[in-house]
This record gives C-alpha cells, sequence and structure tokens, in this order.
C-alpha cells in the first residue's frame, strides 16, 4: 500500500480570511513572532501496491482537475510518501 | 415553457426556485444531480444550498455530477443557465463563468436584504430590467466572495458581463469583498448568467424584501419564446 502526498494552497494574491483568522488569533496565546499565517489543504491519496510513475501522474491530472481550482489555487507538491517500514506497521498493529 | 431546477445532495433553495418559475408562469421540471439528462427543458436554474456539504471547495464536486456532463455542453450551445449562489459557485467551477467564490473577507455567514444595480439588461435573465435599474433581494452565504486576476476583471468590464453589482454607499464597503463590488457576471453568449443574491426569495407579495427576483424569470421565458 502506498500513498500519494498533494498540497494545495491559495494563490499569494488570494485572500485567505481561515489563515488570517489563526493569524489574529496567534497573539492572543503570545505567539508574536509570525506576521502571517497562510493556510492550505493536504491530500493523501492510497492506492494498492507501490507509488509508480502512472500512480503519480495520475495523482497530478486529480490535483488539477478537481483537488484545486487553478483560478484560486496551486498545486504545491504532488509527491509519494514512503511507506512505513515493516517492523514499525507491526508496531502499530 | 419548461424551466429545469437540478436538486443537489445539499441544494436548499431548489423548492423555492421551482416555485418562482411557476409564479411566473412557466412549468418547473425537477432535474436530479445523478441523472444526465436534462429531460428537454428550455432552460435551466441551478439553486443555491451546500451541493454535496461544500466539501473541498463550494460547488467543486457538484461540478462533476451525471447532471452536469449533459448541463456544460447545452450551456455552452446557448441553453439559459442560471446559478445562485451555490449555483453560481458551480457555474465557476465548471468554468463556465471566469473566476472563483471564496470566503467572505469578514469570514461570517451574512443574511440580509441587498441593494444591486442592474449593469447589463441584455441577458437571457435579465432583458426585462432597465439598464441601471436598482434592485432589492436578499443575500446570504458564506462564500460569496468573487475574485479573479485583474485581466479577467478588465475582459469582463470591457465586455460589459458584468451583470450586477452591489450598491455600495460612498466609502462603504461591499457585503463579501467581492473584487469590484461583483455580484454577478455573464458569459459572452449572455445565456448563463450567475449571482450570489437570490432572486427566487423575492418573487411573491408578503414574502422578501420585493418582488425584483420575479423578473429574472420573466426575463428567461420571453427569451426563450423568442429564440
Amino acid at each position: 500500500m502506498g500513498n500519494v502526498v498533494v498540497d494545495v494552497m491559495l494563490k499569494s494574491e488570494i485572500l485567505d480570511p481561515q489563515g488570517q483568522a489563526v493569524a489574529f488569533a496567534l497573539p492572543r496565546l503570545g505567539f508574536h513572532q509570525f506576521t502571517d499565517v497562510r493556510q492550505g489543504k493536504r491530500f493523501v491519496l492510497t492506492v494498492e501496491g507501490e507509488v509508480t510513475d502512472e500512480v503519480l501522474a495520475a495523482a497530478r491530472e486529480a490535483a488539477e482537475t478537481m483537488l484545486s481550482n487553478p483560478v484560486i489555487e496551486d498545486v504545491v507538491s504532488v509527491r509519494a510518501e514512503s511507506p512505513p517500514d515493516s517492523t514499525s506497521a507491526e508496531s502499530q498493529a | 415553457m419548461r424551466i429545469g431546477v437540478v436538486t443537489f445532495p445539499g441544494s436548499l433553495d431548489d423548492h423555492d426556485a421551482r416555485r418562482a418559475v411557476r409564479i411566473a408562469g412557466g412549468e418547473p421540471v425537477t432535474l436530479w444531480h445523478g441523472d444526465d439528462s436534462l429531460l428537454d427543458v428550455d432552460a435551466v436554474v441551478l439553486p443555491g444550498g451546500f451541493s454535496y456539504g461544500d466539501y473541498l471547495r463550494a460547488g467543486a464536486i457538484a461540478r462533476f455530477a451525471p447532471v452536469m456532463s449533459a448541463l456544460i455542453p447545452a450551456a455552452k450551445g446557448g441553453l439559459p443557465v442560471l446559478g445562485i449562489c451555490n449555483g453560481f459557485q458551480i457555474l465557476c467551477e465548471s468554468h463556465l463563468l471566469p473566476g472563483a467564490m471564496i470566503q467572505n473577507d469578514h469570514r461570517t455567514f451574512i443574511c440580509r436584504d441587498q441593494r444591486l444595480r442592474v449593469e447589463n439588461a441584455t441577458t437571457a435573465w435579465t432583458s426585462d430590467f432597465m439598464p441601471g435599474e436598482e434592485i432589492t433581494i436578499v443575500l446570504k452565504n458564506q462564500d460569496g466572495q468573487y475574485v479573479a486576476d485583474e485581466a479577467t476583471l478588465d475582459e469582463l468590464e470591457g465586455e460589459g458581463r458584468v451583470t450586477f453589482r452591489y450598491v455600495v454607499e460612498e466609502g462603504g464597503h461591499n457585503p463579501n469583498g467581492s473584487y469590484r463590488d461583483i455580484a454577478g457576471i455573464t458569459n459572452r453568449r449572455g445565456n448563463v448568467v450567475g449571482l450570489m443574491p437570490h432572486p427566487e426569495h423575492s418573487v411573491e407579495a408578503g414574502y422578501g424584501p420585493s418582488l425584483d427576483g420575479l423578473t429574472f424569470f420573466t426575463s428567461v421565458l420571453k427569451s426563450v419564446v423568442n429564440a
């Protein structure tokens, strides 16, 4: 089983109301060093078997057609997530 | 005159839209998101609500519903289509209209009677208005901020495709941060119109702030007859 991770962010010129809400709240907790916050989306797409080039190509197409809206968002990255090794998988089970 | 109203999972205003069609003198036809047929209707309304929960982005999943595979080519072929609120978002996600809708700049849901100026009274859905006429209908949304890049905004204005603008007092702000106070736009052909406020709630005396919404539906009934 493999995963493809897709990260999507609002374009920098588009106002990010959610990020702003977070940015306004951080100083109340004493975090004064962050001048801006942008909030994005992460999708984890799971496939049977390995993440092949074909799988990555399909993920890229899905990212461009549905997971993002090119008018307001950029697909920042589409990448294979390295699978957990078998020992850690067993320990989680 | 048969006017279809699509019901998606999460549509809220499909009943009101069908009622508005009936009051205007048309025959409302229920269309289902899972069917890939438009049942030979003469025009289509995409109603307000939160289709598919508005997960991912408002209108993003509805854009891929089976009914849209029939609607998108029909709209490109000239079928009159009106997208109201969530329907406007679906039209943008479908690229039938340019730009996109994001969260209101003040981050809160808004619900109020809203004054609009009719900027283009030549579309299939606005031909019964006078150019420059001011109307008042209900505005209620969370993701109502219309955004597009400067080139697209200039093109919309240059081609007279800004159909409705929020009436903003001097020094004031429009209700959701929409670029250039845009409340509604149309495609080049003028058959596809999307707007954020809700004409279908202002069609009967005693309900809503006016009867201005009725004019959208009488406009399209005439344009279908003349087509």
